[in-house]
């Protein structure tokens, strides 16, 4: 198994970013929440905030999404925000 | 000149106005199609996304959620139509208040009473003129719709849906589009919104199968926060076909308009040639007629 996720942030527009990346960190009602390789599937609701996107290389990639949800499985993190910018 | 001659040179140029403003329009709405068809194609992930997950939620849980429940009886349905809010686009809007007269018919004889919500200036003209009523009316941006007016929209119709048949509440959602198939074909199309009807596949076998999924906070809270959004989703989603459709609809309509121009601008133009030649011809035969007359009285 890779372990790598891939990731899609989407909003209500267009395809904000997607790729491959070792982790996600993202805002839920609940709190933060970190997402590695191998998480179980989930599906979460969004708080606004920032999602950060940690890259295979080390790189960070940053973005604001508020109002939406977050769904994990086999590996395919989907964030689907109404709103959603890379910062 | 004579007057023959003058009223089919007006005529020539009248039409030639006209073509240059169509073909202005054609051209146009020939490039948004593009744009349009591109904010379709480019809202489509995120359609996808809303419907997987709610299709997910649905599946594995069994929540009963008043935006999925089927009512025992209907008593009022709500129909949201959307239109264009300019003209000079065929049949456009037409077809789709066409389609929206056949399913008052069908859900009155259904017992049901219909309450409107219109999208489009042409929608609320055509209600205006039969002094009928709407519930809410959005005018402006139909050829660019923006995910706040279908936020709006969603927001105002499922305020409607949250209401007793009593308080002044709807039951049921219809909403009628027009879908864009090509760049000639647009079809009017009616669905139903609400209450939503979650498709259970067919073949088990061959569809997807969803993972278990861990909810968070849990399956009545994300199916509440999920199901607004995939209905804002679908009426976005019928907006922005909806545009697309519009300028394709404006392009076809302003072609045949163009073509109609340059038929008419041929047809004086020859109806003009021979008027002037008929003037001519009639000089000439005065001239000579003249000359004759008078070589017959010298030589008497």
């Amino acid at each position: 198994m890779s372990n790598n996720l891939r990731v899609e942030l989407v909003s209500a527009e267009k395809a904000v970013w997607s790729g491959e990346a070792k982790m996600v960190v993202a805002k839920t009602v609940e709190g933060e929440i970190g997402l590695l390789a191998g998480h179980e599937p989930m599906l979460a609701i969004l708080a606004s905030g920032e999602v950060r996107i940690t890259l295979p290389e080390g790189e960070k990639i940053l973005a604001n999404a508020a109002d939406g949800f977050l769904s994990v499985e086999n590996n395919v993190v989907t964030i689907v925000a109404r709103n959603a910018q890379l910062a | 000149m004579g007057a023959q001659l003058r009223v089919y040179r007006q005529k020539i140029k009248s039409a030639k106005t006209t073509k240059k403003i169509t073909r202005a329009m054609e051209l146009i709405s020939a490039s948004r199609i593009y744009k349009a068809q591109q904010r379709v194609a480019a809202s489509a992930p995120y359609a996808r996304a809303v419907t997987r997950a709610v299709s997910a939620v649905a599946t594995y849980s069994n929540v009963d959620h008043p935006l999925t429940t089927e009512p025992s009886t209907i008593q009022r349905a709500a129909v949201i139509i959307f239109t264009s809010d300019r003209g000079l686009a065929g049949a456009f809007s037409s077809s789709v208040l066409k389609e929206a007269e056949q399913l008052e018919k069908l859900l009155v004889s259904q017992g049901k009473e219909v309450v409107y919500f219109l999208v489009g200036r042409k929608a609320v003209s055509y209600f205006n003129f039969r002094r009928r009523e709407a519930n809410q009316v959005w005018t402006g941006g139909t050829d660019l719709p923006t995910v706040e007016t279908a936020q709006a929209i969603a927001e105002s119709v499922l305020a409607a849906f949250k209401f007793d048949y009593s308080e002044g509440g709807v039951d049921e959602i219809h909403f009628i589009y027009n879908r864009f198939v090509s760049m000639i074909a647009q079809v009017p199309e009616v669905v139903r919104l609400l209450p939503l009807e979650v498709v259970e596949p067919e073949e088990p076998a061959t569809a997807e199968v969803f993972p278990l999924y861990e909810f968070e906070p849990d399956a009545t809270k994300v199916l509440d926060a999920l199901l607004p959004v995939y209905v804002e989703t679908r009426i976005f989603n019928a907006m922005l076909q909806s545009a697309a459709s519009e300028h394709a609809a404006r392009q076809k309509a302003m072609k045949s308009a163009t073509d109609n121009a340059e038929k008419l601008i041929n047809t004086y133009t020859r109806l003009s040639n021979s008027a002037r030649q008929a003037e001519i011809t009639q000089q000439i035969s005065e001239i000579v007629g003249g000359a004759d007359a008078l070589a017959t009285i010298s030589e008497d």
